[in-house]
């Protein structure tokens, strides 16, 4: 392997796998309080085609990601309606969201398609500049990109080393408990799912305004669905997200340096590369994690009247 | 109160009329709410369902068309009703269905020497057994106890295109002038190609979804087999108890299910465009998934709603063309329409029958 693919792999490793990274952090969440949304696909959809075209008509790519997280919040209340007042099926109403999400941001997004955008301001790694004779410009991220592992780090506060926190997991592990102790579950429930939008919205703005700087529908590619694995993966912890999220940064960005330098594979089966990791992976955790998932996750809590 | 209520009251307490009341009603509100969509959108929703309409049930072409895009509607909700009677959720429909046109398509390339009466049967099994391998392999994960089947079919339906893909741009590519721009494999044989019935586009593929959806019908309600499945989505740990092998029927029923998916890939690929191409499917997979749920997993109510569902997806097409709403927009119908049975507005068909029979309230 030579020298300037192994640094573009690692640079790209943490560009591609930072929205992967706020996307998994927000599922943490909401599985945490006891939800498995399949809808992140559609949230990242949706946000990445609000963020998008916001950003293009008004010039101001802060605007359309901030515009994007607001979107993704608000639109995973559709999930929050189904699953915790009308006590739907996790699964089916996630599908619902993923369904509503590739229809409107295709209707978001048209007449924006194939358009570019200037992107968010990059910086790079403070002390890189000096090795600049091999990196050229890479290690230069976006803001983004570095609050991404603080985030992480709030989110396990948040969930760890907080009261909200606390009565946010004791939801998601036993609902009957968290009634009994006085918890208000719904609200916690709305709560849990909006955080989890918000931070999806972030993810898929950064997708479309920052990383791929332009919007085509579908373009999220199954992200949704690998952050469900991802969290899977992190046993449902924060932290262990961050590692996750960049193992399959780095499988997103070996294919496509592969892919640039003309390796002699299809990239039909580079394209498969994270699909497939992301299956190994469930299947090398698939016994560990029966003692780590939360107690009411999938459930259907209807005992609070 | 007056006798006409009292009758209608009456009428209304059959399960049946409840039923279709219901379904009525979910369509009713779905289109509604899409049709605030499509306004919303600056497009005329009267007019985009006056043409649908017109053209599916005005004219015997459109009519036609409407049949050909139910067979892959019927048989991927098939496959997703079947496992469902297990507490199985399959959301790989369209994967599976990209498997069995692939497999069907390395036997239409590959024995092109056949007669047509052989070379059909070889092409159904095929057809199954690709898109069936495809669901086992789900099914044994989820068996085992390792991998949830949900998020295995997700995550596969995004494999199986790329395999496809794969064939088509590579090993199978047609060296024809045409192909040069938009890649495909070589034209199937006339005798690799699923019999048309009446000059129309309507093929073989229906008569295998209607038997299908018969041969799901009588095992469910017929069989021992579909006596011990509802026994284990019922009660999973209490039919493990009575000696039900869960993991064989786990294997079995995803295999079978991801075969009738196949069947579809199969049916599209040769009776309509006798090639393989990249992404020859619009989501037939998830439309079925969508259908099955909307049914209850009920044959009747898979036949009626993928009727149904196939008048509005030929509509899609149409708006596509007349009005330039992106295809993807038919999504949006689906999500409401799903939205729609989720919410479960029992409350609707209560209040409605409050109105008219004038009882008092009764929950």
């Amino acid at each position: 392997m030579n020298w300037d693919l192994l640094l573009g792999v690692l640079s790209g490793t943490i560009m591609y796998g930072v929205p992967l990274l706020y996307t998994t952090l927000g599922e943490v969440i909401g599985q945490r309080a006891g939800m498995v949304n399949l809808g992140l696909e559609g949230i990242l959809l949706v946000s990445a085609s609000t963020g998008f075209v916001v950003s293009s008509l008004t010039g101001n790519p802060w605007l359309g990601i901030g515009v994007a997280a607001i979107a993704g919040a608000v639109f995973n209340l559709v999930y929050a309606f189904l699953v915790v007042t009308r006590n739907a099926n996790q699964l089916a109403s996630g599908l619902t969201v993923m369904f509503l999400g590739s229809g409107l941001s295709a209707m978001i997004g048209r007449g924006f398609v194939g358009g570019g955008s200037s992107g968010l301001a990059r910086y790079q790694i403070p002390g890189v500049s000096l090795f600049s004779w091999a990196t050229g410009s890479m290690f230069s991220y976006d803001v983004l990109v570095y609050l991404a592992v603080p985030v992480a780090v709030l989110v396990w506060w948040l969930l760890f080393r907080t009261r909200w926190g606390l009565s946010l997991r004791a939801v998601g592990e036993s609902p009957t408990a968290a009634f009994a102790a006085g918890r208000r579950i719904s609200l916690i429930k709305y709560q849990a799912a909006m955080l989890c939008g918000f931070l999806a919205g972030i993810a898929g703005a950064h997708l479309s305004v920052a990383l791929a700087r332009t919007w085509s529908e579908g373009m999220t590619g199954g992200r949704g669905f690998i952050a469900v694995a991802l969290v899977i993966f992190s046993k449902w912890h924060p932290l262990r997200a961050i590692a996750g999220a960049m193992l399959f940064g780095g499988a997103v960005t070996l294919q496509l340096q592969l892919q640039a330098q003309g390796a002699a594979i299809s990239p039909f089966v580079l394209n498969m590369i994270p699909y497939v990791l992301t299956l190994g992976v469930l299947l090398l955790w698939g016994g560990a994690r029966r003692f780590a998932a939360p107690g009411g996750l999938g459930r259907v809590y209807s005992g609070e009247e | 109160m007056s006798r006409p209520w009292e009758a209608l009251a009456r009428i209304l307490k059959k399960g049946w009329s409840i039923a279709v009341a219901r379904y009525a009603m979910i369509l009713v509100i779905a289109f509604v709410a899409y049709a605030v969509v499509l306004l919303l959108a600056g497009k005329d929703p009267i007019q985009a369902y006056a043409d649908t309409f017109s053209f599916a049930l005005g004219t015997s072409y459109g009519f036609s068309e409407v049949l050909v895009r139910m067979i892959p509607l019927l048989l991927t909700a098939v496959a997703v009703a079947l496992p469902s009677r297990l507490g199985l959720i399959n959301v790989g429909g369209e994967g599976q269905l990209y498997m069995g046109a692939w497999l069907a398509t390395w036997g239409a390339i590959t024995f092109t020497g056949l007669p047509q009466l052989v070379f059909i049967p070889v092409l159904i099994i095929l057809g199954f057994v690709g898109g069936g391998c495809w669901g086992a392999i789900a099914g044994f994960l989820r068996a085992r106890g390792w991998v949830n089947e949900t998020i295995t079919t997700l995550l596969m339906n995004y494999v199986a295109p790329l395999l496809v893909g794969y064939s088509v741009y590579g090993m199978w590519r047609s060296r024809e002038i045409g192909s040069a721009a938009f890649p495909q494999t070589v034209a199937f044989p006339d005798a690799a190609r699923l019999p048309r019935f009446f000059g129309t586009r309507v093929h073989l593929g229906l008569i295998l979804g209607i038997v299908a959806l018969l041969a799901f019908w009588f095992v469910m309600t017929r069989t021992k087999w579909g006596l011990k499945m509802r026994a284990i989505g019922g009660n999973p740990e209490a039919a493990r108890r009575l000696g039900v092998r869960l993991g064989l029927y786990i294997v079995v029923v995803m295999f079978v299910a991801g075969g009738i998916a196949g069947l579809a890939g199969m049916a599209e690929v040769t009776a309509l465009h006798g090639r393989l191409r990249a992404g020859f499917s619009p989501g037939y997979g998830f439309m079925g998934f969508l259908i099955s749920w909307l049914a209850g997993g009920s044959p009747l109510g898979i036949l009626v709603m993928a009727f149904v569902l196939a008048i509005v997806f030929s509509g899609g097409t149409l708006l596509q063309i007349t009005q330039g709403v992106p295809f993807s927009a038919i999504n949006v119908l689906m999500a409401i329409i799903l939205f729609v049975v989720l919410v479960n507005p029992r409350f609707s068909l209560g209040a409605l029958k409050r109105v008219l029979v004038g009882r008092g309230r009764q929950r």
